[in-house]
């Protein structure tokens, strides 16, 4: 920025945008909780808020595999099927042999299919895309095979997963003492760590990475597992949020993870983005879809406006960053 | 040289093990013939026209998440159209649908040179967006298909018996439109701004607009698999089928480079065949269609695992 600069109305909403990313974001958010204030009057409610933010922490969690994939240039189109796959191993399993042993076995499950990504992207080098679809297809298969055996010996949900998802204390819902932790966790992590810099410095140039010597595989390897361990884990509070055990539970968050994540401002070649735009791009659209629920537009037209609108905030957001 | 040579190798593989796969379904199932031949055709049909719609845009460099939700659009709008509609009618509705495919193709490429937003969040938005208007147009699965449409991809070749109709439908249709782009400066422009698009502007390629007719002819094969749909199963489907996941894999089994600039379009139909048969077989030996599927994922990925290590193998030297 040089003094001959004449810094236009777009120029400096553009500067904002790059220095604060997150203050627009939560412009956006007012401008819709507001627009749907007056489409709906008498919507907002203390219970409106507290029901919005429980829908929107698992899309937020999930959305956390995609910041960090995302930010080394990857994506994990997996998770949901990792979460489904959790929540559904722990409801079968826990009448036959305890919640706490199905518990381990569902993340064990989850955290295999992060080792197969990571061994998949990390070693072979196969394309990020392509591997996460690979290996959820191959799981969605076993545990359609697994459906058969399990079938008849009933489901369990835990209590503590039940007061988890669905329970409230003071008002707000009781998933954010898990969400929060992890919040500040995965916040941490990518500014703080050398972890969170890895995954910068490969997404910015992987080749400069190598040379400075980092061990780019292993880092492949642990993002990925990571990645689906937080699926899994997510995929227990979706259980307990949702009271029923389906095979198809989490698929439907899978690709708005990966929208929450792009209108967070996560660039998707890596490289530049963080969790905490992430965290107000779930909450934009659990409130969006809300609104468009309420306007009473049938499905499609629901569906359109839905891809129309990640689609116009994605280019604006854009567009007015890269003219710096 | 080499790489053209290489390139090769891979799609004489493919022929190799499509060949040994229906030699050992006849193994399998010794009076494995025309008709079973025609019912792998026809079951092929949709699926290796999307992957070709599919792969004409990773080779332009980009990738269309939407190819699903563009069939859907396109087998309803023909269904809904088409039910009660007379022989003349439906040959316009037929053209009307393929301009629909190119039209909505052309959507797409046109917002991701317009708005620079990455091709992944475009059609990833934009598979939305189809969807729903798929679900507008028809809420569940109905309408009807012309009888001369649905008999177009039906049994075998007059003369030929063993020949099936749909795999002569699929190469005239992929030969007619392909061949002549492939052969004129297009072609090479398709494959120049896949390769390198920056070098690509630099030689004087219209990089935008070449990017927006890789996704119009995209959408032109969909629109054609969506029809296919509607061919054999004689009504409009408005969910999309897993024309998405089955198009990139079969596009990356073929030989075609994600990230483009590499690999034509036979490898890649070839690969279709295969995972085909390999799940044919598969109910062939009665083993559960649930293990079929983790058996052919398991191939799909052990094969694109392979074919990186490869790829990286000959970066290297």
């Amino acid at each position: 920025m040089t003094m001959t600069d004449t810094p236009t109305a777009m120029n400096r909403l553009g500067r904002l945008m790059v220095d604060r990313p997150l203050l627009p974001l939560i412009g956006l958010l007012i401008l819709l909780v507001a627009v749907l204030a007056i489409l709906n009057p008498g919507v907002l409610s203390m219970f409106w808020a507290s029901n919005t933010l429980k829908i929107a922490i698992p899309l937020a969690m999930l959305a956390a595999c995609q910041t960090m994939t995302m930010l080394t240039g990857g994506i994990d189109l997996s998770v949901g099927t990792a979460a489904t796959i959790a929540a559904y191993l722990t409801a079968t399993l826990a009448p036959l042999i305890g919640v706490p042993p199905a518990i381990a076995i569902a993340l064990a499950a989850a955290i295999l299919i992060g080792l197969v990504n990571g061994f998949g992207i990390a070693i072979c080098r196969v394309h990020p895309l392509i591997m996460t679809l690979g290996t959820a297809l191959i799981a969605t298969g076993c545990l359609l095979v697994y459906q058969r055996y399990v079938i008849a010996t009933g489901v369990l949900i835990p209590d503590f997963l039940l007061w988890l998802g669905t329970g409230r204390t003071l008002g707000l819902p009781n998933s954010l003492a898990l969400f929060i932790p992890f919040a500040i966790l995965v916040i941490w992590a990518q500014r703080r760590s050398g972890f969170g810099r890895l995954l910068y410095a490969i997404g910015a140039n992987e080749a400069a990475a190598r040379l400075s010597g980092v061990r780019v595989w292993q880092v492949h390897f642990t993002l990925y597992t990571l990645s689906s361990l937080i699926a899994g884990v997510t995929g227990l509070l979706y259980l307990g949020q949702i009271k029923t055990a389906s095979l198809s539970l989490a698929l439907p968050l899978d690709l708005p993870s990966v929208a929450a994540a792009v209108i967070g401002g996560t660039s998707i070649f890596g490289g530049r983005g963080g969790y905490g735009g992430t965290i107000v791009g779930a909450l934009i659209l659990t409130v969006l879809t809300s609104m468009l629920t309420l306007m009473q537009i049938p499905e499609g037209g629901r569906r359109i406006l839905f891809g129309l609108i990640i689609l116009a905030v994605t280019a604006l957001f854009i567009r007015l960053t890269e003219r710096n | 040289m080499k790489r053209w040579i290489e390139a090769n190798t891979w799609t004489l593989g493919l022929a190799v093990l499509l060949a040994a796969l229906l030699l050992l379904t006849k193994l399998i199932q010794p009076d494995f013939g025309a008709s079973g031949l025609d019912s792998l055709a026809r079951a092929a049909l949709p699926f290796a026209l999307a992957t070709v719609g599919m792969a004409i845009v990773v080779i332009a460099g980009g990738i269309d998440l939407s190819i699903a939700a563009m069939m859907a659009v396109a087998s309803v709008t023909g269904a809904v159209l088409m039910d009660g509609a007379s022989d003349g009618q439906s040959v316009v509705i037929v053209i009307g649908v393929l301009l629909l495919g190119l039209a909505m193709g052309a959507i797409n490429g046109a917002l991701i040179v317009v708005s620079k937003v990455p091709d992944i969040v475009v059609t990833l938005a934009m598979l939305f967006v189809w969807q729903g208007v798929a679900l507008l147009i028809l809420n569940a699965p109905g309408g009807g298909a012309a009888a001369w449409l649905r008999a177009l991809s039906a049994g075998g070749v007059p003369g030929i018996d063993w020949l099936p109709r749909a795999v002569v439908f699929l190469a005239i249709v992929t030969a007619v439109i392909w061949i002549p782009i492939r052969r004129s400066k297009l072609g090479l422009r398709l494959y120049a701004i896949g390769s390198d698009p920056l070098a690509a502007f630099r030689s004087g390629v219209p990089v935008g607009q070449t990017r927006i007719i890789a996704y119009a002819l995209c959408g032109l094969f969909a629109a054609l698999g969506g029809l296919s749909v509607t061919m054999s199963t004689g009504i409009g489907e408005p969910i999309p089928g897993p024309y998405l996941l089955a198009s990139v894999a079969a596009v990356v089994l073929g030989g075609v480079v994600l990230g483009g600039g590499r690999g034509g379009l036979l490898g890649p139909i070839l690969a279709v065949f295969i995972l085909r048969t390999v799940r044919m077989d598969l109910t062939l030996l009665s083993v559960d269609p649930n293990v079929a599927a983790i058996i052919e994922g398991t191939i799909m990925v052990a094969v694109v695992m392979f074919g990186a290590v490869l790829a990286t193998r000959g970066r290297k030297t």
